[in-house]
Formats: structure tokens, C-alpha cells, sequence
């Protein structure tokens, strides 16, 4: 390559156009760049293509390739999702999903809110090893917390309780949701606050009235971000539950929808289908807060 | 009405109460600020993990209050042959799914990089198998590797020619251990490929026309440049993605449990299926503290190896 640019010939046709290199031209570009795209593009997609066309398939056309084209549907059906919504308590666990994802999105932005302003506005001896804290509390997964966690639940009596889910999902939530915010208080001038302080407002006043409105763009990134982990989250709410009823959706797909030795695709995609598309709607209609919010925890 | 509350509201802005002053008062404020972050993560997150390593040393179980039993869990997992089985393949799921996923990722981060219409949209639609639930798209890939309806089975043999006989995915441990892996692999690249986007925009293009003056070739414009810039952004996300990683549990759980004959355990699934659905609570959070010293080697390793470039280069590139 550089024998390549340093011949006369070449270096002429750089200089031309100077934001492409000389070799970068179409055929090169497109299987450089598009036909890999393209590949990552169909793989990380074909797992929720082949959830979609799973649940709409009739169980004739589902167990049998040798007549149907597997990759497509000839008569599509509803079967398996009205199963789902009469037969099964699925209307149920969405319904509880649901309460615990919010109730505990709005735990954890209350908690971390304040703990944010703390350690970035009301700056005191010490607040940035309470940030680190925070911080390392994002390292402890998990899986290292759930046994002795599930003897708190039921030494408080939550056992069985997505009370139990709300008060335990801000674990992982607060120092997320800490670390944004810090960072999204950052970026608003300290001057308007002090313009505040001089006209003789209160430290809450300011945080109501000033901070809080402008750092709206990062409690909503926060705030979906926590959403999307409390509805997603597995472990706490397969050891802390335990009644049919009260089980999160992830879990209840597991563990009420898989039954005996012949597994029901159908029902087993459609239920998996249904519980993405709340967090994938969401995903949608919020993509640059969920980018940014990403972006912005790895950087800080 | 508003005559009479008009001028106390007045008198109360000019001498606040008790109430005002104390919530104006900073050491105070900074307490209540604290107070629900804090109460929150000491309760449910530090008392836990001291709990769960006080438990490890002792022989409870559930319903059981036990007593202190001292190394005795750790004695028996030593010489339990599961545990080992489950500690290496915790090590080689990390190993391999972690060098999958940086590998593709980065390329995929790359090839972001470059301009082409629809690029925000191809950007959140890479993002999804990272935002959808795990166990969700979990059991997706247990369908897929369904032994006699799994689509690459048909793939490779009705359509392609390529083998005569469907794969047995999950049924043995060999091939049941990879297809985990290749799962795990497929919902980390969005993470890795979306974070490592965002530091490879950070990089300057003054930096890469300099290089391209002095004749770099693409190669060493990445090796030189790339890289070596990326450092920084690159040793977090690592760390981050190894933690996780190595203490997986909604994949395997969804996919195998941890079989075929126990052959896919994570430490993670095994301190499950011993503390909560066993019932040995001890012996189960024995388990899940033995992973604690992996995870602060594979912490420091990969955040001290990678950087430690970024102290070479000075605090300047920051």
C-alpha cells in the first residue's frame, strides 16, 4: 500500500479527491463494508425472525419441513397467541412486570437523583470516593448476591412478593443510574445555580426548579434504561418468587410455559415475542437515549 | 382570603422556618440526599455479599439456621469433581465468548464507523439482541438448537447438502458447550460493537490524515492509531463484559440447566441448583464467593494490561 501511494500516478488521484483514498472505490467498498453489515445484520436479526414466524405458524407447518418452507409461513394463525392470553395467566405476569419495572425505575430515579446532586452540586469532603462507592457497587453482579439476599428477603417477609423485586432491582439501578446523572449534572453551568443562591433560593428550590428541568434528557435516559434492566432482570426474580401468579414474565415463560417433554413452540415464541415487544416498543421510540446512555456510563 | 395569606406568605419567604433553614442547612442536606441511595445499596447489596460470605462458612440450609463450620465447604468443593468441571468451563465461556465478542464486535464497531445511508437506523436495530430480555432470546436459540427441527440442522443438510445427519446441539457436551458460547456471543456484540463506536468517534480524523501523508498503510493506521487510542475505552467495556460474563447464569439456565450429564455449568447455575433448589444455602454461597477471586484477577488483569497504555501516553490524550 504505501509502494502503492507513492508512485506519481496514484498520489494524483488522492489528490483529487481527497476525503476517499485512491483504492477506496465501489466494488472494494461493497465487500469491505456492506456485505459484512450485512451478514452481522441477518444474524443478529434471525433469532427474532425466527420467534416471529414460529408463533404465528400452525403446529402442522411447525413440525413438519420436508412440505412446508420452514423460513416462511403459508397460513399464518393466532392459535398460539390466544392460548397465551386465555389459557395461561400471561395478561398476569405482564401486569406484574410491569408494576415492578416502573415501581422500581422510579426507586431508583428518586434515589439516584438526589445522591447524584449530592456528590456533584453540594461537593463535601469525601464525595468522590461516595462516587466510587457507588460505582463499584455496579461491579458486584448478581449471581454473587442472590443466596444470602434471598435469606434478607425472607427474614423481611417479602418472600413471594414483587415488593421484594422493587426494593432489591435498585441494586443494580442506583449506581447506573448514579454514574449518568453525575455526569449529565456536570454539564449544566454551575453558574445558574450561584445566580439562584444570590436571589435567595433554597438548595431544594434550585434542584426543583433549575437542575431538575435541565437535566430532564438524562433522567430519561436513566429512566428507560432502568426500566428496560428491571423487565429484563432473571435471577432475583426466579429465586424471591415462587407463586404462579407473581412471577415476572422471563421467569413465567421458563418456568410455567415449558411443561413435560413436549415443548409447545409455538406458545414458548409467541409468549417470548410478547414479552420483548413492550421493551422493544420502548427501544423504538427512545433509540438516541438508550445510545447515549450507553455510550455515556462507559466514558465517565 | 388571599388578604389575610398574602402577607404571612411574605413574613415566611423573609424568615424561613425551622423546617427551610434545616434543609438549607448543607451538612444536613447532604445527608438526606444521600440517606436513600445509600440505605438502598447497604441494605439490599453490601449486608448481602458480607451475609453471603459469612454463610459460606457455614452449614445452613433453608428453613435451617446453621452453624459456623469454617473451611468445611470449601474442603468439599475441592474435592468436588462438579465444581471443577464448573470452574473450567466458567473460564473457557468467559475466555472464548469474551474473544467472539471483542473480535466481531470491534469489527462490527468499525465498519459502523464508516458513512452510508441509513446509518442511525442499522445502528439501533444492532443494538436489539442487547435490549431484548436474555431468557426471551435464550429460549429463541434453544429452538434454534432444537435436535430435530433446529433450522441450521435443515440449513446444512436439506438445503445446502453439506452434512448428511442433524446436529445434536444440546444432547452432548462438546457441542452443547459451543452453541452456549456462540449465544452468548451473539447478544454481547451489540454492546461491545455500540460502546466501542462511541470511543472510536472520539478518535480525531486529523490523526489518520497525518498517517495517511506519511503514507500508513490502513493496517498500521489502525495498529498505531486505532488501537492505541481505543486503549482506555477498551480495557472498561472489557472488564465490564468479563464480570458478566464469567457470572452468566439466564443463558445457560434457559438453554440446558447445566446439562447434558452437568457438562455446561457455569458457577453460577451450580450455586443455583445447590443453594435455592438444593436448599444448602451454605454450600451454595460457598460456591458463589469462590468466584469473587477470579473476578478480581480478571478485573485487574484486564484493567491494568490494557490500561496501562494510557499511563505511557501521559494525561494528555484524555
Amino acid at each position: 500500500m504505501t509502494d502503492v501511494a507513492a508512485q506519481p500516478g496514484n498520489s494524483n488521484v488522492a489528490s483529487a479527491t481527497p476525503d476517499t483514498m485512491a483504492w477506496d472505490s465501489r466494488a472494494r467498498r461493497v465487500t469491505m463494508i456492506y456485505l459484512p453489515l450485512a451478514c452481522f445484520v441477518l444474524i443478529l436479526l434471525f433469532p427474532f425472525y425466527w420467534m416471529a414466524i414460529t408463533s404465528f405458524k400452525p403446529n402442522a407447518e411447525l413440525l413438519n419441513y420436508k412440505e412446508h418452507n420452514p423460513f416462511w409461513i403459508s397460513s399464518p394463525t393466532l392459535a398460539h397467541i390466544k392460548h397465551l392470553l386465555f389459557n395461561t395467566a400471561y395478561p398476569t405476569w405482564l401486569k406484574t412486570t410491569m408494576f415492578v419495572a416502573i415501581g422500581s425505575t422510579f426507586l431508583s430515579l428518586f434515589a439516584s437523583t438526589l445522591a447524584a446532586y449530592a456528590i456533584e452540586r453540594l461537593r463535601f469532603r469525601g464525595s468522590p470516593y461516595v462516587g466510587l462507592g457507588i460505582y463499584l457497587a455496579y461491579l458486584v453482579p448478581p449471581s454473587i448476591l442472590f443466596i444470602p439476599l434471598a435469606t434478607v428477603i425472607v427474614q423481611f417477609g417479602l418472600f413471594d412478593s414483587p415488593l421484594a423485586l422493587i426494593l432489591v432491582y435498585p441494586t443494580f439501578l442506583v449506581p447506573f443510574c448514579t454514574w449518568l446523572l453525575i455526569g449529565y449534572f456536570k454539564s449544566i453551568p454551575y453558574e445558574l445555580e450561584e445566580c439562584a443562591l444570590v436571589d435567595g433560593a433554597t438548595r431544594l428550590q434550585i434542584l426543583r426548579r433549575i437542575t431538575l428541568p435541565l437535566a430532564v434528557p438524562g433522567l430519561i435516559s436513566a429512566g428507560i434504561f432502568s426500566f428496560t434492566l428491571s423487565w429484563n432482570e432473571f435471577i432475583y426474580a426466579l429465586a424471591f418468587i415462587q407463586s404462579g401468579a407473581n412471577k415476572t414474565v422471563p421467569v413465567a415463560i421458563l418456568t410455567e410455559l415449558v411443561t413435560g417433554d413436549v415443548y409447545q413452540w409455538g406458545a414458548l415464541m409467541a409468549g417470548s415475542l410478547l414479552g420483548s415487544l413492550p421493551v422493544a416498543l420502548f427501544y423504538s421510540l427512545f433509540v438516541d437515549y438508550y445510545v447515549s446512555s450507553l455510550t455515556g456510563a462507559v466514558k465517565e | 382570603m388571599s388578604v389575610t395569606t398574602l402577607p404571612s406568605r411574605g413574613v415566611a419567604l423573609r424568615q424561613p422556618g425551622w423546617i427551610a433553614r434545616l434543609l438549607d442547612y448543607k451538612p444536613f442536606l447532604i445527608v438526606m440526599c444521600l440517606a436513600p441511595a445509600i440505605g438502598l445499596l447497604t441494605v439490599f447489596l453490601t449486608y448481602p455479599l458480607g451475609l453471603g460470605v459469612w454463610l459460606a462458612f457455614t452449614d445452613t440450609t433453608i428453613g435451617q439456621r446453621g452453624i459456623f463450620i469454617g473451611l468445611e465447604n470449601f474442603q468439599y468443593l475441592l474435592k468436588d469433581p462438579l465444581w471443577w468441571n464448573a470452574v473450567f468451563y466458567s473460564v473457557f465461556y468467559t475466555a472464548i465468548a469474551t474473544i467472539g465478542k471483542f473480535a466481531l464486535g470491534f469489527w462490527l464497531a468499525l465498519l459502523l464507523n464508516n458513512h452510508f445511508p441509513l446509518k442511525s437506523l442499522l445502528r439501533a436495530i444492532v443494538l436489539l439482541p442487547w435490549i431484548v430480555p436474555t431468557v426471551l432470546s435464550a429460549l429463541a436459540f434453544w429452538w434454534i438448537y432444537d435436535p430435530q427441527f433446529s433450522i441450521i440442522s435443515y440449513l446444512l443438510v436439506d438445503v445446502l447438502h453439506i452434512r448428511s445427519t442433524y446436529i445434536d446441539f444440546l444432547g452432548t457436551p462438546w457441542p452443547a458447550r459451543f452453541s452456549l458460547i456462540a449465544a452468548n456471543i451473539w447478544r454481547g456484540i451489540p454492546f461491545v460493537a455500540i460502546s466501542l463506536l462511541a470511543g472510536l468517534q472520539t478518535i480525531s480524523p486529523s490523526l489518520y490524515e497525518a498517517a495517511m501523508l506519511d503514507g500508513a498503510t490502513a493496517w498500521q493506521r489502525f495498529r498505531y492509531i486505532t488501537l492505541p487510542m481505543m486503549m482506555p475505552i477498551l480495557a472498561i467495556v472489557m472488564t465490564f463484559s468479563i464480570i458478566f460474563t464469567f457470572t452468566d447464569f439466564q443463558l445457560v439456565y434457559a438453554i440446558t440447566r447445566g446439562g447434558p450429564v452437568n457438562s455446561t455449568h457455569l458457577l453460577a447455575t451450580l450455586a443455583f441448583q445447590r443453594g435455592i433448589a438444593g436448599g444448602e444455602l451454605g454450600e451454595g454461597a460457598a460456591i458463589a464467593v469462590s468466584m469473587i477471586p477470579f473476578l478480581v484477577f480478571a478485573t485487574l488483569f484486564s484493567y491494568f494490561g490494557l490500561a496501562r497504555r494510557k499511563w505511557q501516553q501521559g494525561e494528555a490524550n484524555d
